[in-house]
């Protein structure tokens, strides 16, 4: 036990590494998410099909075959990332495109209504989206982000494939060096958990601070 | 460094005979993750209270983990416990366990989905728990829910490729020796992307048949 206790300090230098990367594909994933759903269904035909096209690629294809093509492939393009920009980026625009699909949903989920209403006060198509829906749609948008979130944590776990030492590269070194599997692994699996529950717990009042003042959560009538 | 086709010919047969590992292993991987997570789901909602609560702790905690990681585990930790599983069959049964989780979510949905009624309907006719469940309740819950079983069976499909990490020849571990053979990852690893981008493209088609067949989950029957 004591033995598993040492093996800590070393599991939770690989833990920064994987929050550091969860945080900043996030970061790249909000970014991405908002500009391509709205790009989707509000840009001018050739922008909402580059959306289009980038959300189809990255979720029709798997996150460990991307974060390979940009680490192995795109080098031989010339273009040289390192890991850990590879790692970012490749999860951000996987998590993006997800994230997408959550922003174009919501905000056509908003009633009609809602425009019309924005309209006759004067408002312009900018401004009733900036103004009157989208707060009304990000509501809605927070819970299917959570989940996301999560999944992006989870994915991270796939760096490990590309050299980065994460807290799943640096399981597998205290494996092999001490091969106590299992209580490595259980050890890995409890970070990774009580991570996630971070992100829900966060979700959970990121959720009620923007639902202040309403009637009622979200879109329900 | 430009893209190769006639390499990428050559390579097309081998490629092609690790899409079909691949396959394999998400079809019989979708198996265990449909019958395990209809029994989570039938336990957690009819099994004594303790036995409910572990199997929901069991879903969360599994959810809130990196599959990676679950991949792992099984694979180090399964011939210490004296349990010799091929690598392929570890595969097969960490996707089923770690997708099992989300189907009994999914399940979970549908049966809540079955009105209060129709379990008083039942037992007022003498039916038995067992009964009740086969002949009234998981007939009425389970075709609404077939259409959001499918979205994970792609999401399982887009998760195969790890199994690589525990040298199962799959496509992707495939496109990697491939590439690592010859110093071109480009041909091999766009390869992989295009295949996966057909199948999941093809396969979201005909979840949007299945959902205008069943209609989608939430919306009323």
């Amino acid at each position: 036990m004591t033995d598993s206790l040492a093996m800590l300090p070393l599991l939770l230098e690989g833990l920064r590494l994987t929050l550091q990367i969860t945080v900043l594909a996030a970061v790249l994933a909000l970014v991405l998410a908002i500009v391509a759903g709205l790009a989707r269904s509000y840009a001018p035909r050739p922008l909402a099909w580059l959306a289009a096209t980038y959300v189809e690629i990255f979720r029709g294809t798997s996150a460990l075959i991307q974060l390979f093509w940009f680490f192995f492939a795109l080098p031989l393009l010339g273009v040289e990332l390192g890991a850990f920009v590879t790692a970012v980026l490749v999860l951000g625009l996987n998590s993006g495109a997800y994230g997408a699909e959550v922003v174009r949903g919501a905000i056509g989920a908003v009633p009609r209504g809602q425009w019309e209403a924005a309209t006759s006060l004067g408002y312009g198509r900018l401004g009733a989206l900036r103004r009157v829906v989208f707060p009304q749609a990000a509501l809605a948008m927070v819970p299917p982000a959570g989940n996301l979130a999560i999944e992006l944590l989870k994915n991270t776990a796939l760096v490990s494939m590309i050299t980065l030492s994460d807290l799943t590269f640096r399981a597998q070194i205290l494996r092999a060096e001490t091969l106590r599997t299992v209580e490595i692994f259980i050890l890995v699996l409890v970070l990774y958990y009580l991570a996630a529950r971070f992100i829900t717990h966060g979700m959970g009042r990121l959720e009620r601070h923007l639902a202040r003042g309403r009637d009622h959560g979200g879109l329900a009538p | 460094m430009t893209f190769d086709w006639a390499y990428a010919a050559a390579i097309l047969p081998a490629l092609l005979e690790g899409l079909v590992i691949t396959v394999q292993a998400t079809a019989l991987g979708m198996v265990v993750a449909l019958t395990l997570g209809l029994a989570m789901a039938v336990v957690r909602q009819g099994g004594p209270r303790w036995l409910g609560w572990s199997v929901g702790q069991f879903i969360e905690f599994v959810r809130s983990t990196p599959l990676l990681i679950q991949l792992y585990f099984l694979f180090y930790v399964l011939p210490e416990i004296g349990v010799a599983l091929s690598p392929l069959a570890t595969g097969i049964l960490a996707l089923g366990v770690h997708y099992a989780a989300y189907c009994a979510e999914v399940y979970r949905a549908g049966i809540n989905g079955v009105s209060r009624g129709q379990w008083e309907a039942a037992a007022s006719l003498g039916f038995s728990p067992w009964q009740t469940w086969r002949r009234v309740v998981l007939p009425q819950a389970l075709p609404p829910v077939i259409p959001a079983l499918g979205n994970y069976l792609v999401a399982m499909f887009k998760d195969t490729p790890l199994l690589s990490a525990i040298t199962v020849m799959e496509v992707l571990q495939v496109a990697k020796i491939t590439g690592a053979e010859s110093f071109r990852y480009l041909e091999p690893l766009t390869l992989v992307g295009v295949m996966f981008l057909a199948l999941s493209l093809a396969a979201a088609q005909l979840i949007r048949g299945l959902e205008r067949r069943f209609g989608r989950l939430g919306r009323a029957a």
